[in-house]
Order: structure tokens, then C-alpha cells, then sequence
């Protein structure tokens, strides 16, 4: 922006297109701690490992064997619009935690100062008092949660709110009830191996109609080098409960590709409300493609009760490439599934994104808004699907699904699938391909904006309708990314 | 009075050369315009009326040369856009464009706070440039509903040039060039903006208003009239020009001689 940049003379203006060339990647920077990372490579006696650090008890290490061995009967998916060299999964580092962070979270006072200060350079601060007002944070800093802030307030309305580690130690049974009831360890190829592997991640519980007092959020951060991240989330609202969750992602910048496999599970039992958004700023590779995230991801939630209800909202901005597709299973009557997206990819990035809505019980609804934005030689594919089994009757979905082009060299396509066994379903789907006109680029600079501003402008109005779903701490914050991410995308 | 070298002029255009696509548009146009006038700029179509605004808003895809061309005795041509924009200058668009998803009220702050940073001057609070535009939608007689919408989507003809010049309210440019802003309107709509346009005239402000018919020239006094034929001001004069146009069409300024000129 100008803003600092002082008076500027009106004969020469700057070019501001010229400065943002290079694309500024503000959370690239690498912590300087010393990690105990073991060697690469997966075999059982991996998977052993990390459950036996982990003090897991044994129904945990036998759900994980299970999952290295479907894992291993496997094969990678290539379905997906997304191209990259051959994953070698014996040259990742399974496990990697920061020597300080000892046995697991602390209280703050024992955490590390160099990873409070990791979170502060990210704008995450874990001290309360300078947190943001009313947003509790688990910080995961590669396999481990170093942090998780406010608990004993939620504590006192019974909300569990903490990493997966500490669930498994306190709260198992909760765990082993709910645990792999979404995503079973054989879903697909990078959920096994998640199951088999993944070290953290967060825990949310909301007892029976408990309206949980703040939003809860975790930090996800990847800084140990030729290490993977295989977080696991798990949430649970009971009957006449909601929450508000929302994660955060970044990495350091670095010439190789490192991949993110997570599952994140959500359940939602009768008049309960999730509301579950992303923030994802993964490391996305520099101009050339080079380095940059590999974010495979599954996401889905069991709206399992009568009016249950599951909101996904995501803004993917990093990552090299990103596959997800946040999903909702509407089993109970009246349940409702929303799925918001805004997916940019520039320079070489790569995203097949998008949503599954299976509607299984009666009058259950559905809504899809899909944005995606491509520049550079960008590729954003939309991939959807809508179901409704016999059962659904008078079941609805809205879909629609929005490219936006910049520039000549970038791509978007959409694969939609629409697939009814019951006559009453109604589903509609809207698309539309645009681009930053000429006509508005001319008309905005006639008032004053720059071309950049202009850009911003434009692309902020094409994903409005997504950003207002957001927690308004975190809806700045995304367009902001979502400025920073198109710097250099025109000129 | 010899207008070509009045050093006091806001606007001094002289030999104005325009060309897109290999077709040369404007040829040698000149066109004086001093604080405080209303010009009106009248010619058939396709005689390059609207190219002179485009070329003046510094639009891309024309090739320009001039022997003068400043604003406030500033070279114009070598200016981005947004830069004439910040000098004062202010182009009232024939179809104004739809920017979907954005707020109008969103789109004149950061106009205004564009033109304050480039300026050096600090940026408005957003509370009180919300009063203050609202005030001027109020004062224009517009419906303050507009500044709640996104900046033309959906808009009608007429609410699209009300819009115009309820941005030409808040942007107080020292020089409007309204492009056809009476194209497209109906007889209210068209009282409206000429109303708008007579009250936002001041010692401070010009304006080069380009039409193609005279009914806009019935509501708003034009202190000069020029006519544009083949990429060259034809013919100039006061409000008489606009009758014996209307008399005798615009075939006979073809052949008139620059002896019209006062």
C-alpha cells in the first residue's frame, strides 16, 4: 500500500506494480531451536514409536497398526487436477517436537520463550492478556501442541478444549467413541496414513447445550525441514451445543516440498451448531514453483442429529498444492450443510478444492459458494459433489461455484456431480467464469485507486459473500492475506 | 480575446492527437477550458467525442501526442490515470462499469483516501466520511439506499449516472468531463443530474459536458458550445450555437468556416 511510502509528488507517480514483483511471504522465516526429529522413513516400528512418546494408551497403537496396514495395501490417488513429482514417503521425517517442549503442553509460563516468540512474529501472541478478546489457541508447532490458552475458563462451562495428546490421556473414552466415526482409517490413501501417523492436533468438546463462550482457533506451524505435519482434530457438539473453531497455517520457506496430510473429524448430535473455518497460509513455493506445501487434506462432519448443523468456511490462499474437500454427511432430519470457499492460486500454485454434501436424512439442506481465483499460471479446479440417497426426501441444494481469472496464463475448471436417488430432491448449481475487465481496472484508476488497489478491490467484492461467514476477528485478517497473496499478479 | 494563450487556463489542449488500433480519432484538436466553466462538447457520432474523455483520463490502447496537454499546468500524457485523477480530474463515464461484491460507500473512501495519501494528506475517518456522504446523496435529492449497494450492479440507466455524479459530489475534482451523462435517462432522471450537476458548479470547478443532444444543454447553461467534427473542434460559440444547430443540423458546421469561432 502507499499508505507508507510518505507524500508522493503527482509527476512521478510510483509504480506500484513494479514493487510487488516479489511476493512477500511474511510468515517464511525459520525458528532456531533444537527439535528431536527422528530419521525418515514409515515402517510399524515408527508407528510404535510415536504412540509410545506419545503415552498413548493400547487401543490407540492397535487403531494406528491397523491403519499403517490398510495404509500400506494402499495406493496414492491421481485423480485429483494437480501435478507433482512422485511423493517419497521414506525420505519424511515422521515425528518432530521441539526438545523444550519435553512431555506436552504446560502452562505458559514454561512454555519455550523462542515459540511464544515464533507465535508473536505469526501475530498468534499466547499470553492472554495480549491475545485477541475472546479467542482461546491451541499452537501446534510441528508434531506437538505447545500451547493451548484460556482453558480454565472453558473448563468452567465444561468445553474440552485441548490437543489430541492430552485427550488421549484424560479423556479417552471420548476419544475411542468418537475417534474415526467420520473418517474411518481406510477412507483414502493420506487419511490411513494420517491415522497411522498423525502426532497432533486439537480436541473439542461441548457438552449438551452448552453455547461455547469464545472461539476457539488453532495454530498450525511447520518449521523443522524434511518433516511432515499429520495433525488430527476432533470435534464434538452434543445435543443443543455450537462452537465456533477456526485454524491457522503457515510454514518457512524452503526449496522442497513438504507435505500436510491432516484429518479433521466433526460431529454434530441434535440442534447442535459447528461452525468450522480456515485460515490457510501454507508456505505456497516461490515465483518459479519451487518448495511450498503439499496440503492433503481430509475434512468431514456427521451432521448426525435432527437440525444439526455444519458450516465450513475456508480461505486458501498457500500451499503449493491443495486438495481438500470439506464434506458433510446431513443424516438428521432437517440437518443443514454449508460449505464456503475462497481458493487462490498464483504464480505456480495448484488447487483442486471444493465439497461433498450427502444428504441420507429427510429435509435436510444444503448451500456450496465456491470461489476461486486464479493468477500467474495458477490452476484452480472446483470438484463437487451432491448426493441424495432414497431416504432424502425433499432434500435441497444451492451450489455455486465462481472463477475468477487474472491474466492469461492461469487455468479454472470445475468438475460437478450431481447424483439424486430420490425424485424429491432439488438441487440447483449456478457457475460463472469472469475476469478483472479492463473497463474496471480503467474506471477505478479514473477514481484514484491504483491498479493493485483495484485488483484488491475487485477481488474482494467477488469473495465477499464468503468472507462475511467468517469470525470478524479473522475476516480482516483473510482479506489482508488475500491482498498479499495476489501481490505481483498484475504487470 | 486569443483563449490559446491564457497562461490562467485549468485545461489547455492543443493539437491533440489521438489513434487506436492504427485509426487516427482525434486530429489536432484544441480546447481551452478555464476554472469555473461549463463547456459543452456537441458533434454526430463517431466524430471521436468520447475518445477525447477517454484520451484525458489517460485510457490504454490509444496512442497520444499533443503539443499541449496539461491540467492545472500539468503535463497530462505522461500521467498513470489514477495521477490525473489525484491533479483533479474527474471522468463521468458513459457506461459506468458493475464492480460486483463492492460497496459503493467502500469504493469513494478508498477513491478519497487514495487521492489524501497521494496528496500526503491523512486518510478520512470512516464514521465521519459516512455523514459527509450521506449529507451529499441528501443534498443531490438521491436516495441514500445507493450508498449501501454495490457500485452499479443492478443499477437502472438513471441510477447509474445519478451514482456518477453522487462520486462527482464526493471527489470536489476541479475539472469534470461527463461523457454523455444524459444518454439513457428519462426526463426526471434527467432534471436530476442536471440539477446535480448546476449545483456542484463553482469558481472552483469545470466542466466539459459531451452530448449529443441539446436537452441536456436546456437545464444546464453551457457558457461555451463547441462543435467536434472528424476529431477537430469545429466550430465554438455561446448558447446561440446550440439553436442554429438545432436549426440547421450538424452537416452545415461541416462546411462552416473557424470565422464561428468568437
Amino acid at each position: 500500500m502507499l499508505a507508507n511510502e510518505g507524500p508522493v509528488t503527482l509527476r512521478a507517480p510510483p509504480d506500484a506494480l513494479d514493487r510487488t514483483l516479489d511476493r512477500p511471504y511474511g510468515a517464511g522465516f525459520v525458528t532456531d531451536i533444537e527439535s528431536e526429529v527422528i530419521p525418515p522413513g514409515l515402517d510399524e516400528g515408527v508407528v510404535r514409536l510415536i504412540s509410545q512418546r506419545k503415552h498413548e494408551p493400547q487401543f490407540m497403537l492397535d487403531w494406528r497398526l491397523a491403519a499403517y496396514a490398510a495404509w500400506r495395501r494402499m495406493k496414492e490417488p491421481h485423480w485429483g487436477n494437480v501435478r507433482h513429482p512422485p511423493i517419497d514417503y521414506e525420505a519424511i521425517s515422521y515425528f518432530s517436537q521441539p526438545k523444550s517442549s519435553g512431555s506436552g503442553p504446560k502452562s505458559l509460563a514454561e512454555v519455550d520463550p523462542k515459540l511464544l516468540e515464533t507465535y508473536e512474529k505469526l501475530g498468534i501472541p499466547l499470553h492472554e492478556r495480549a491475545t485477541l478478546a475472546g479467542v482461546a489457541v491451541d499452537a501446534v508447532f510441528d508434531s506437538v501442541s505447545v500451547a493451548t490458552t484460556f482453558r480454565k475458563q472453558l473448563a468452567d462451562v465444561g468445553v474440552i478444549f485441548c490437543s489430541m495428546s492430552e485427550a488421549l490421556q484424560h479423556h479417552p473414552e471420548l476419544v475411542r467413541k468418537y475417534l474415526g466415526t467420520v473418517v474411518p482409517v481406510s477412507d483414502n490413501f493420506f487419511a490411513a496414513l494420517n491415522s497411522a501417523v498423525f502426532s497432533d492436533g486439537s480436541f473439542v468438546y461441548v457438552p449438551k447445550g452448552v453455547k461455547c463462550p469464545m472461539e476457539l482457533s488453532s495454530y498450525f506451524r511447520i518449521n523443522t525441514a524434511k518433516s511432515g505435519q499429520f495433525e488430527r482434530t476432533l470435534i464434538i457438539a452434543e445435543e443443543g451445543a455450537s462452537v465456533s473453531y477456526l485454524e491457522g497455517c503457515t510454514a518457512p520457506k524452503r526449496d522442497e516440498n513438504q507435505l500436510h496430510a491432516a484429518v479433521v473429524e466433526l460431529v454434530a448430535l441434535d440442534d447442535a451448531t459447528i461452525k468450522y473455518s480456515t485460515v490457510q497460509n501454507w508456505y505456497p513455493g516461490d515465483q518459479n514453483g519451487v518448495g511450498g506445501i503439499y496440503n492433503f487434506v481430509t475434512k468431514r462432519g456427521h451432521a448426525r442429529g435432527r437440525r444439526s448443523r455444519i458450516t465450513w468456511t475456508q480461505v486458501e490462499t498457500g500451499a503449493a498444492i491443495t486438495w481438500k474437500y470439506p464434506s458433510c454427511w446431513l443424516i438428521g432430519e432437517d440437518s443443514v450443510g454449508e460449505f464456503y470457499s475462497v481458493a487462490v492460486s498464483n504464480h505456480h500454485q495448484q488447487a483442486d478444492t471444493g465439497s461433498k454434501m450427502v444428504h441420507i436424512g429427510r429435509n435436510t439442506r444444503s448451500t456450496i459458494i465456491s470461489k476461486g481465483i486464479s493468477a500467474g499460471h495458477g490452476r484452480s479446479t472446483y470438484r463437487g459433489r451432491v448426493k441424495a440417497v432414497h431416504t432424502a426426501q425433499g432434500a435441497r441444494n444451492y451450489t455455486q461455484c465462481d472463477s475468477l481469472l487474472i491474466g492469461s496464463q492461469c487455468e479454472a475448471h470445475t468438475f460437478p456431480s450431481i447424483e439424486s436417488a430420490n425424485p424429491s430432491a432439488h438441487f440447483e448449481h449456478e457457475a460463472s467464469t469472469s475476469r478483472v475487465s479492463d473497463d474496471q481496472m480503467f474506471y477505478c484508476r479514473q477514481r484514484g485507486l491504483t491498479a493493485e488497489d483495484t485488483l484488491n478491490l475487485v477481488v474482494n467484492g467477488f469473495c465477499k459473500n464468503v468472507f462475511k461467514q467468517l469470525p470478524m476477528e479473522f475476516a480482516v485478517e483473510a482479506q489482508n492475506l488475500l491482498n498479499v497473496s495476489l501481490e505481483g499478479a498484475i504487470g | 480575446m486569443n483563449r490559446t494563450r491564457n497562461e490562467n487556463m485549468l485545461l489547455q489542449i492543443r493539437g491533440l492527437r489521438a489513434s487506436i488500433a492504427g485509426k487516427q480519432v482525434l486530429k489536432g484538436l484544441d480546447l481551452h477550458v478555464g476554472p469555473g466553466e461549463v463547456h459543452a462538447i456537441m458533434g454526430p457520432n463517431g466524430t471521436g467525442k468520447s475518445t477525447l474523455a477517454a484520451v484525458l483520463a489517460g485510457k490504454a490502447g490509444y496512442e497520444v501526442e499533443a503539443d499541449v496537454a496539461q491540467l492545472a499546468g500539468v503535463d497530462l500524457l505522461g500521467l498513470e490515470p489514477e495521477a490525473r485523477a489525484h491533479l483533479g480530474l474527474f471522468l463521468g463515464f458513459q457506461y459506468p462499469v458493475e464492480l460486483p461484491g463492492v460497496n459503493n460507500t467502500y469504493l469513494l473512501r478508498a477513491a478519497v483516501n487514495a487521492r489524501h495519501r497521494a496528496l500526503g494528506e491523512p486518510e478520512v475517518d470512516a464514521y465521519d466520511f459516512l455523514q459527509t456522504i450521506k449529507a451529499k446523496a441528501r443534498e443531490l435529492g438521491f436516495d441514500e439506499a445507493l450508498l449501501a449497494r454495490n457500485v452499479n450492479e443492478g443499477f437502472s440507466g438513471g441510477e447509474r449516472k445519478r451514482n456518477e455524479i453522487l462520486q462527482l459530489a464526493v471527489l470536489e475534482p476541479s475539472l469534470a468531463v461527463l461523457d454523455e451523462i444524459d444518454s439513457g435517462l428519462d426526463i426526471d432522471a434527467l432534471r436530476q443530474v442536471a440539477a446535480g450537476i448546476n449545483r456542484l458548479r463553482s469558481p472552483q470547478r469545470s466542466f466539459v459536458l459531451i452530448t449529443h443532444y441539446r436537452r441536456l444543454l436546456d437545464y444546464v447553461a453551457a457558457d461555451h458550445v463547441h462543435v467536434m467534427v472528424d476529431g477537430r473542434i469545429a466550430a465554438s460559440g455561446d448558447m446561440g450555437l446550440v439553436d442554429q444547430l438545432e436549426e440547421r443540423g450538424y452537416e452545415w458546421v461541416g462546411d462552416a468556416q473557424p470565422a464561428l469561432v468568437e
